[in-house]
């Protein structure tokens, strides 16, 4: 008799509790008073939700107050040893700015570091670009593609001491000698403004294929038809509208490993030389510049901080911040280029 | 004091309340009353054209056509043919092959790696495989389903069919003429005269659908395939695209693929239904519309399913 009685009753129960909200915590009102539906949906918040909520706004906030912090001390700093005529002198050594009184400024280093970013990007931008056409539009035999992605997240993710030093291992080869000049002796420098663009095109490489075969990705496949329906080839179609089509996505990435390359400092040191001023091989005006040696912005910083052999700290402040400033504004032109409305087919 | 305001209609829901059941509307079998009615609908609803002008005249030959993707046949054996002077619709429930079988006619379908395809189709009695495929694509146009003109100036996309491969690229001057001719044929030269240098992905829907059909004239085909050039536009634009179907049909061939039964009754000389795969009918549009010979088509025609 008692059975069947318990039975239903937890049957009732259970059917309630399913008719029930079930994210609702159990309310803690005393059961006469469920019907106040206003209390029952007041539910404190717990103790790990909280401390969760206030840490997220925490970490928001402390890495705002780093950004801000580096940009001001380097702005106040910078900006106090920063003089134009600094700008437009050549960097003398130490050993000089005692005997002359002069402390030289840093036009070589900010010469060098344009040189080195244009040589580079113009190295990376067709093998980048072709790279991301043939993933995207050939990408056949499918192993082949997928050890040239492989290859590329490879490059990507190598530290740049380690592209670096492979450099300066291969190009003291004799073969490569007309990359950089011959020491009396014969032997290969390895190192000179086309070697380190050479090896500063591998930090852009990565960055461009990827966002040129984003942007080739997508291109609805109706747009590469239309073009297949006027007649038009493969080539063709790709020559006159996926890589107009793409210039966004090219440009982004192009201007990401801009960034990159000028704030790259251990191909600098490594493959440039280490002279402060640059020192043209060869009689030809540009070709014996980029044979030669220099400095950038970068290795310029390194050598007049406190852990440099120049040491003189407020030079290293100044370019900084002139570096800091380059740099900015090209990550301000990658947002600006891909803010944009990348893919105007959508409807 | 204001007035009182009507308080809002209160919805009540009564629990024990019997629940309105809708009677499912009963399946056409073909000779019913509604069945007559649907047709006769759309029978009564306004028409573009006035019978054919000028004469006739054969362009394509589809033979036996059947494209399969993977091994799984889209299209079974389906011949017709298609005619200059006249606009043949393709109509048929989603997936019958319709887009596959204009995808033929240019030979679309060979961008697609698994498809195969058997039978024959001739253009002007020569097969579209011995020519070179640059070539029947230029006698042979196509218009997508979404305006997709390329992301150049008005002027360069009417141009890009004409422009050659490679070293030999006419002037602007020397292509002037033609491309002015081509976007007046597509009724949008006079809305876009001033402004031939701007960006064609700027101009409305409508208009990119139509600077895309004058891109495609440009290169002076013989046959325009249209893949439901309408579906994603507005009634204004399809209509000015309609209009624009009529007063082409005369000197080109043209094929529409198209959902909408109005507009296949509006515009089309011809009608070709199919059904997964198959052509089940083929022929005048008043003849497939008005009193067609296949069960299925009837059904189709009055709305009776797709």
């Amino acid at each position: 008799m008692s059975t069947p009685a318990t039975t239903t009753g937890s049957r009732a129960d259970s059917l309630r509790r399913r008719i029930r909200r079930p994210n609702l915590p159990k309310p803690r009102l005393p059961r006469r008073d469920r019907g106040l539906l206003k209390q029952e949906e007041i539910v404190p918040w717990s103790l790990a939700d909280r401390i969760g909520l206030a840490a997220a706004w925490f970490c928001g906030l402390l890495l705002c107050a780093i950004a801000g912090s580096i940009v001001i001390y380097m702005l106040v700093r910078g900006l106090q040893y920063l003089s134009v005529d600094a700008l437009l002198e050549h960097p003398v050594s130490l050993s000089t700015t005692q005997i002359t009184g002069t402390a030289g400024g840093y036009l070589d280093p900010i010469e060098g570091t344009l040189i080195l970013t244009a040589l580079g990007t113009l190295i990376a931008l067709p093998i980048g670009v072709g790279t991301a056409v043939w993933l995207s539009e050939y990408g056949k035999p499918a192993g082949l593609a997928r050890a040239v992605e492989s290859g590329v997240e490879i490059v990507a993710g190598t530290p740049t001491i380690v592209l670096a030093i492979f450099g300066l291992l291969v190009f003291t080869q004799g073969a490569f000698g007309f990359l950089s000049f011959k020491a009396e002796g014969g032997a290969v420098f390895g190192r000179s403004f086309l070697i380190a663009g050479i090896m500063m095109s591998l930090i852009a490489v990565p960055l461009i294929v990827g966002a040129t075969r984003e942007a080739l990705q997508s291109i609805p496949a109706h747009v590469r038809e239309a073009s297949y329906a006027l007649g038009k080839d493969k080539i063709s179609t790709i020559r006159r509208v996926l890589l107009p089509a793409s210039r966004k996505g090219i440009a982004t990435g192009t201007t990401l490993g801009m960034g990159r390359i000028a704030g790259d400092t251990a191909i600098v040191i490594l493959l440039l030389g280490g002279t402060s001023t640059l020192e043209p091989q060869g009689g030809t005006p540009i070709l014996g510049t980029l044979k030669g040696t220099g400095s950038t912005l970068t290795s310029y910083v390194y050598n007049n901080s406190p852990a440099g052999e120049g040491n003189a700290p407020e030079k290293a402040y100044a370019a900084a911040f002139v570096l800091l400033i380059i740099v900015i504004l090209m990550n301000f032109t990658v947002d600006l280029i891909s803010r944009q409305r990348s893919d105007p087919w959508a409807r | 004091m204001g007035p009182l305001k009507q308080p809002p209609p209160v919805r009540r829901i009564v629990v024990d309340d019997e629940p309105t059941i809708v009677e499912p509307p009963k399946r056409s079998n073909g000779t019913s009353e509604e069945v007559k009615s649907g047709a006769a609908a759309l029978l009564s609803a306004p028409r573009k054209r006035e019978g054919r002008r000028g004469h006739v005249k054969e362009r394509m030959k589809i033979d036996a056509l059947g494209v399969a993707y993977a091994g799984k046949p889209a299209v079974k054996s389906v011949s017709l043919t298609v005619n200059q002077g006249e606009v043949l619709a393709l109509i048929g429930p989603s997936g019958c092959g319709k887009t596959t079988l204009l995808r033929s006619l240019n030979r679309l379908v060979d961008q697609t790696p698994t498809a195969t395809r058997s039978g024959t189709i001739s253009i002007d009695g020569q097969d579209v495989d011995l020519i070179d495929v640059t070539e029947l694509r230029r006698q042979v146009g196509m218009v997508f389903q979404q305006p997709n003109p390329f992301p150049m100036s008005v002027f360069d996309n009417v141009a890009y069919g004409l422009r050659e491969r490679g070293s030999r690229r006419p002037s602007r001057v020397a292509l002037r003429p033609s491309v002015e001719e081509a976007l007046e044929r597509a009724g949008l030269l006079e809305e876009v005269q001033d402004n031939l240098m701007h960006p064609a992905l700027r101009l409305s829907g409508g208009q990119q659908q139509r600077l895309c059909i004058a891109r495609s004239l440009a290169v002076g085909p013989e046959v325009l395939l249209l893949d439901e050039p309408c579906s994603a536009l507005d009634p204004r634009s399809t209509s000015l695209i309609e209009e624009l179907i009529m007063s082409l049909r005369e000197e080109i061939a043209i094929v529409i693929v198209t959902h909408n039964l109005q507009q296949a009754y509006r515009v089309a000389d011809r009608v070709a239904f199919m059904y997964l795969g198959d052509l089940v009918e083929y022929g005048d549009a008043d003849q497939v519309f008005g009193a067609p010979k296949a069960k299925r088509t009837r059904e189709y025609v009055s709305g009776g399913f797709g």
